[in-house]
């Protein structure tokens, strides 16, 4: 089973940016990227509990805002110290203006 | 080069190191010898997390026995270097131990300062490693009378810590204000009205005359006569870089092991790292400065590794640090001190950055504060600002629409 939840619209992140999305008790990033795909993490840092919505995206890579432990937010692929595990990723699709993320049951 | 690389420090920055080798293709043996007998952990929830933890708060090693192994990196634990043999490139150990290396790097770190007149009293403490916080974690009780001397960050981090804990805290500085060195005023003056809405008294410009231990905690005498009783007294004036090693081998000292950009000290085999070094800063005209830092010490780390296997990479890093006490973030990158004037930014919800640049304009630091991590994006902007030498519009720095990103790209 899978189910495709709101989490935003489109406009509500600019290009090269991020934002938080609470559901269900948990967290989680949404990003648009630089050209103009969006993406969906776990919102916490892998290495210590920090919203990664409150970090900077450049490119592919998302920074933590507290220890500037980097991710891909494509993949989820830790790049290197201080994090070592990877960030889980969840797929997203954009109709009519809205993103949805799909999370897995 | 056969003898290997030998790494004295287990800290961050040693164990960085230790992996940096491997991560940059070193097969030769690699070294690292720790004086704690535990696996290199991170120290910056020491005074945080380790003390308010519900449960027993373990160490947060940086990487666990089995990537010590399959990195094939020798780890060797509380053991002291005790001599460097430059001649024949060798480190003593206790016992006449030898240990020979190709390359040596010396992450030795800083030690609290000592207070004298706290020498000979068992009811004073300082924070440094994981036992020195578990033995003060035992005493933050409900209602245990904590004096901490020392308005920096172990002594403001750990009070917010002990309040949270039910503790009665007191903080004594002999500065007019918390945090002269490398905060703003203004910054300051957040951290201190929140630790006293928090109940934390904080008393600046007082001196201490003696401190003398009681049957169950300790008398803290003021300079003016007055008596402060304490269950315990938590000293954190400071650090002092660790050197007698370099010393003793004749290597250059002077407030830290000298290095050159390059991590290199006056013998250009052994190289130097992180809180016991002092190196130039290229971005501020070649200043020599020591950073206490955990984001030094993990860059400097890596690029002491890249360097001892011949990559000649200078350090172009701005310095960053960052503290947490309450629900309050604070981020500082670059050197405040350098800045000529200030270019305030305010966030919302009561988080601000300072923009100080130098006197051609050039932003040369930025301190932010506020809750979590909301000033974290606009320092590492501005972070990245400072390293290029920018010189931003400084109505656009004062104006929080104006995305920080945009300037980059200007």
């Amino acid at each position: 089973m899978s189910d495709w939840i709101e989490a935003c619209t489109a406009d509500d992140i600019d290009e090269e940016d991020v934002m938080r999305f609470d559901h269900a008790g948990r967290t989680f990033a949404i990003y648009r990227s630089p050209d103009d795909e969006f993406f969906a993490t776990d919102g916490l840092c892998t290495h210590e509990h920090v919203h990664l919505a409150d970090g900077l995206v450049m490119d592919d890579i998302i920074e933590c805002p507290k220890h500037n432990g980097r991710f891909s937010y494509k993949t989820g692929q830790a790049k290197g110290a201080p994090v070592c595990v990877n960030l889980k990723t969840y797929p997203v699709k954009v109709e009519a203006g809205k993103v949805l993320i799909q999370l897995a049951s | 080069m056969t003898a290997g690389m030998v790494i004295i420090g287990g800290g961050e920055c040693g164990a960085r190191a230790a992996f940096a080798l491997r991560e940059n293709g070193y097969a030769g043996s690699v070294t690292l010898i720790g004086a704690e007998k535990h696996l290199p952990y991170e120290r910056p929830p020491l005074s945080k997390d380790t003390m308010i933890s519900p449960e027993h708060p373990l160490a947060r090693t940086i990487a666990g026995e089995d990537r010590f192994a399959e990195q094939d990196i020798r780890f060797v634990a509380g053991t002291t270097a005790i001599g460097i043999d430059r001649e024949a490139k060798n480190v003593i150990l206790a016992g006449d131990n030898r240990l020979a290396y190709d390359r040596l790097l010396l992450a030795t770190g800083a030690v609290p300062r000592p207070l004298p007149l706290a020498a000979a009293s068992r009811h004073c403490a300082c924070l440094r490693s994981y036992d020195d916080a578990l033995a003060i974690r035992a005493q933050l009780q409900p209602g245990a009378r904590i004096v901490i001397v020392g308005g920096g960050f172990i002594g403001l981090e750990l009070a917010a810590s002990a309040r949270q804990r039910g503790a009665v805290v007191t903080v004594l500085e002999t500065q007019a204000r918390i945090l002269m060195r490398g905060v703003p005023e203004e910054i300051a003056a957040v951290i201190a009205a929140r630790h006293r809405q928090e109940g934390v008294l904080i008393r600046c410009g007082v001196a201490i005359a003696a401190i003398t231990d009681k049957d169950i905690g300790v008398t803290i005498t003021l300079a003016d006569g007055e008596k402060l009783e304490a269950d315990l007294a938590v000293i954190g004036i400071g650090a002092l870089p660790v050197t007698a090693l370099a010393e003793a081998a004749g290597l250059e000292t002077a407030n830290g092991i000298l290095v050159n950009a390059h991590l290199q000290t006056s013998d250009p085999d052994i190289f130097a790292a992180g809180d016991c070094c002092a190196f130039p800063l290229a971005l501020y005209d070649g200043r020599q400065v020591r950073l206490e830092a955990w984001r030094n010490a993990q860059e400097q780390g890596t690029l002491a590794a890249r360097n001892m296997l011949g990559l000649c990479e200078p350090h172009l890093a701005v310095p960053w640090f960052w503290s947490d006490q309450y629900e309050l973030g604070l981020q500082v990158a670059g050197l405040a001190d350098e800045g000529a004037r200030t270019i305030r930014r305010d966030l919302g919800d009561g988080a601000f950055i300072l923009f100080h640049l130098a006197a051609d304009g050039r932003l040369v630091a930025a301190s932010g504060i506020g809750p979590g991590s909301s000033v974290a994006r606009d320092i590492r902007l501005a972070e990245m600002l400072i390293a290029r030498s920018a010189c931003p519009d400084q109505a656009h720095l004062a104006a929080p629409d104006i995305k920080l990103k945009s300037l980059l790209a200007a």
